[in-house]
């Protein structure tokens, strides 16, 4: 029993039995409830409930909110679910601290909160704009779409890194 | 039976609740919602990120195409197209740099106190979706449909009839590259 505490407390396991155990969680997301993991679609939806809070039903008229109705889903409780899991495991392995500049970037581009912000900001957007027009991320695209070998995942994975290895390249050379 | 289980919209609420706890759990753990482990996989100097997906993908895949074939899943294949599928993802990929977290792992690093990934990406991410539902009928009409290829698999790329033709040498590519990976110390 003890055993298995410490392991849950441990801060980090193998990536092989992360990787391992989100796979066997895939069977379990199709089998009982129809549906592959995926992350960002709930954050457009949540998008379109807040516009819609601040610019009244006119907002739902929009085409992208036509195709894909904001509300609360599966994934909208996926994404809280992942909220919820990540702060257990942070915190039974005594991990959480609250942290406005990560030390990499600290090192590297000085301890100015505004300027990371800044830059998260962008990069925040960057993926928001770039996940919806390429119509899912690195969950969505990057490991269910990849585990059923779709054509189109493949090729969205392989321009996430593209995008992502050039930008980090220029940026800590 | 398993119908009716998918139906029950209350019920799926709390799975999707209950499966999104099990994914942050295992994210947290994989120390994939850390910038640092983040931006050492795209400068290629950790490949802790690459590790976790490959690992998914094989395990997931074994899995989902088994069910499959026994008919208990069906697919859930997205539609492409190269207007889609790589302008779209590489302003991701740029972004991802940026950032420093992926939207999943955005949620996971403000659980253990990332306020960058807060403020960056959890809010970041969502004026992003807005800002690209105010530009998608004309993305629509222009760009998404360019170069379309439907919702092909490799599997129909290489227009073999048993899938497993597909599956097994993926996977014993992945594997290998994995292989690959330890051997070098990476």
């Amino acid at each position: 029993m003890s055993t298995v505490i410490d392991a849950l407390r441990d801060p980090s396991w193998s990536p092989y039995v992360v990787g391992a155990g989100i796979g066997v969680l895939s069977w379990l997301t199709f089998l009982f409830s129809d549906h592959p993991l995926g992350i960002s679609t709930a954050f457009a939806k949540t998008a379109g409930m807040i516009e819609k809070a601040v610019r009244g039903p006119k907002v739902s008229k929009k085409l992208y909110y036509q195709e894909n109705q904001p509300g609360i889903d599966w994934g909208w409780m996926l994404v809280i679910g992942v909220f919820i899991g990540a702060l257990v495991s942070a915190w039974i392995s005594g991990r959480f601290r609250l942290e406005w500049v990560p030390s990499m970037w600290e090192e590297a581009f000085g301890a100015n909160i505004f300027v990371r912000l800044a830059a998260a900001v962008a990069g925040g957007i960057c993926v928001g704009f770039g996940a919806r027009w390429g119509n899912g991320c690195t969950s969505g695209h990057g490991i269910s779409g990849t585990m059923q070998l779709v054509l189109g995942s493949w090729l969205s994975a392989a321009c996430f890194f593209i995008g992502g290895v050039g930008i980090a390249m220029l940026m800590y050379r | 039976m398993i119908d009716a289980l998918h139906n029950n919209k209350r019920l799926q609420l709390m799975l999707g609740l209950l499966f999104g706890f099990c994914f942050g759990f295992l994210l947290q753990k994989g120390r994939v919602c850390d910038y640092e482990v983040i931006m050492r996989q795209l400068l290629l100097r950790d490949f802790t990120v690459l590790k976790v997906m490959l690992s998914a993908i094989v395990t997931g895949m074994a899995g989902v195409y088994a069910m499959r074939e026994a008919g208990w899943i069906k697919l859930h294949k997205k539609a492409g197209s190269l207007g889609a599928n790589i302008p779209g993802p590489l302003i991701f990929g740029i972004g991802f740099g940026l950032l420093g977290y992926c939207p999943g792992t955005s949620v996971g690093a403000v659980a253990h106190g990332a306020l960058d990934a807060l403020v960056g990406g959890i809010a970041g991410i969502m004026i992003g979706a807005g800002l690209y539902a105010a530009v998608y009928p004309k993305l629509k009409e222009h760009v998404l449909n360019i170069g379309d290829f439907g919702d092909k698999t490799l599997i129909d790329v290489f227009a073999v009839r048993n899938p497993w033709a597909v599956i097994l040498p993926v996977a014993a590519i992945i594997v290998l590259v994995l292989l690959v990976l330890e051997k070098m110390g990476l």
